[in-house]
């Protein structure tokens, strides 16, 4: 990994309690990641996520693989030469705490048939698993891939931002878990105070790759992400989609073509009685 | 050497039910429309049997769409709500109120009771079944894959155009030759609007378009066009007799069906290239 120099990135260690009612969300500051798994950890615990199996993936330290139902916080490992052409054969690791992005216009609640999809209080995106039938609809809509259905359960399932501890004024078990403060909980506008904070100060060390990602809705299609990242490399590195979109925000377009469609459809059969006979 | 690379999408879960509903919708959808104007034409016979064909499909549709569910016994959770943003809330309601409207309209129809509500139902469905054909065009395309997502504009077409084929095509198998001509037309109409449609489809995709161009939904596409062209050219020079009538309906039907499971295995190829 390469060395982080200069002043500590957060001298003011605590965000600021959110108050209820407040958007709240992640900054996850990639650039501090140690790859310790202890946010899988103590996420898999607090929820009880089943296990997600012991793979050896063979790709890096990374043995979890992708999110998924039974994964809502993925420490993804990319090696990277550590200069551009990679000359000297020096490697850098890069390491990020993947979830949920609760998306400010988010395609899985949209497109949820049954309202199990909710948003919270918190402004937070929720399953609920006593209204959700699992019919899936929310799974290709997720434009990260983030969610999935249990197979052994049936229903749909992935971050809840630990709405329960959220509730109970706690922050969520990843962020209290993170020994870095790469994982950082609070209220949205003071996490993008911090991470646009944080860009300059990277970029004043001379850190020119570091970027961010989601923080608003100018390098996506989703509104902004209410957990947003810090990356040293490009999104694709971090198994991040370049420019991602909700789906529904071409809904309007769609259903007019379908309502053409159906017009097409009727003219159609009237069409086929046209002319001598019946 | 990273943890993965490429696109990041799920696959959708849905299982192959789901593509036969996209059919049987799409058939029970246009054939309702094909019964109402038979019948105000005077052309009962037709009208009888397209209104039957239509019952069938929407017969089948609900048990196909509630086995695909994680949760069957949840079923009902889907008429909790009404969600424009959700073309599955959508299709529930269009499908609940075309079953019931079209299940009036049958069982008056058969039991020679009640005409003037059969009529009136049949009325009914006749209004929701373009509609019923081409919502699920777009419970595809309200999604993050790519090859259904980039096809929202066409999508529909290929979809009124093959259900308009099947409708045309069972009609054409059951009714009477003297009686079928409009359905023999339909499905030919049908046919080519259909391939039309894809084929501006594909084209709009462009580089997205791939998953056709791989196994296995390669093969289930080229059999959509040959079945389909085959099957349409046979109604539409021999169909006034019945054997041959019956031969070109069954391709036509076949062909629709292909079409339907190539765009649907699209999806999953494009979510997941591998
Ligand atoms: S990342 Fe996916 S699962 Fe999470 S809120 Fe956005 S659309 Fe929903
Ligand atoms: S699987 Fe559950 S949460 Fe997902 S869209 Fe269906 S009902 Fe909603």
């Amino acid at each position: 990994m390469a060395v982080v120099s200069g002043p500590p990135p957060y001298p003011d260690t605590r965000v600021a309690q959110p108050r209820p009612g407040q958007a709240v969300g992640f900054f996850t500051d990639s650039s501090i990641c140690i790859g310790c798994k202890a946010c899988e950890v103590a996420c898999k615990e607090w929820n009880h996520v089943p296990t997600d199996g012991f793979n050896f993936l063979g790709s890096s330290y990374d043995n979890t693989g992708e999110l998924g139902a039974n994964t809502w916080r993925h420490v993804t490992f990319a090696e990277r030469p550590a200069a551009p052409g990679g000359g000297d054969g020096q490697m850098r690791w890069l390491m990020n705490s993947d979830v949920c992005k609760h998306c400010a216009s988010a395609a899985c609640l949209e497109v949820c048939p049954t309202g199990a999809l909710m948003r919270t209080e918190f402004a937070t995106v929720v399953v609920q698993e006593d209204v959700c039938n699992g019919c899936g609809y929310c799974v290709p809509a997720c434009p990260f891939g983030v969610i999935d259905r249990r197979e052994e359960d049936g229903r749909a399932f992935k971050c809840t931002l630990c709405y329960d501890r959220l509730k109970g004024g706690m922050q969520p078990a990843c962020a209290q878990a993170c020994p870095t403060q790469s994982i950082q909980f609070g209220p949205i506008e003071e996490l993008r105070t911090r991470a646009r904070r944080r860009l300059e100060q990277l970029r004043q060390e001379g850190r020119k790759e570091a970027r961010l990602y989601g923080v608003d809705g100018s390098d996506n299609e989703v509104g902004g992400l209410h957990a947003f990242f810090l990356l040293m490399d490009e999104p694709g590195v971090y198994r991040l989609p370049t420019r991602p979109a909700t789906t529904t925000r071409d809904l309007p377009a769609m259903w007019k073509a379908a309502a053409a469609a159906a017009g097409a459809l009727a003219a159609g059969v009237l069409l086929a009685f046209a002319g001598k006979g019946r | 050497m990273s943890s993965s690379e490429g696109p990041f999408l799920k696959a959708p879960l849905w299982k192959p039910e789901i593509g036969a509903y996209l059919f049987s919708g799409g058939l029970a959808g246009a054939s309702a429309v094909l019964a109402f104007v038979a019948r105000s034409r005077g052309n009962h016979r037709l009208a009888r049997r397209a209104l039957l064909t239509a019952a069938a499909g929407a017969a089948v549709s609900p048990p196909l769409l509630i086995s695909d569910l994680g949760r069957p016994e949840r079923f009902h959770h889907m008429l909790r709500v009404f969600k424009v943003t959700s073309p599955m809330s959508v299709g529930t309601w269009l499908l609940s109120g075309f079953g019931a409207a079209i299940g009036v309209a049958a069982a008056s129809e058969v039991l020679g009771v009640l005409r003037p509500v059969g009529l009136a139902a049949e009325g009914a469905a006749a209004l929701l079944g373009p509609g019923l054909a081409t919502y699920t065009a777009v419970l595809l395309t309200d999604t993050a894959v790519p090859a259904w997502h980039q096809a929202h504009r066409e999508l529909p077409f290929v979809f009124a155009g093959s259900a308009a084929a099947s409708a045309g095509a069972a009609a054409a198998i059951l009714t009477p030759a003297e009686a079928a001509r409009p359905a023999r037309r339909l499905a030919v109409l049908g046919a080519a609007g259909e391939l039309a449609a894809a084929a501006a489809m594909k084209r709009r995709l462009g580089a997205l378009a791939q998953p056709y161009e791989r196994e296995p939904v390669r093969r289930l596409d080229r059999m959509a066009q040959s079945l389909s062209i085959t099957g349409a050219a046979i109604l539409g020079l021999l169909g006034r007799r019945r054997p041959a009538a019956a031969l070109g309906g069954a391709l036509v039907l076949a062909g629709s069906i292909c079409q339907r499971f190539a765009i649907f295995r699209a999806g999953f190829d494009s979510a997941r290239p591998r």
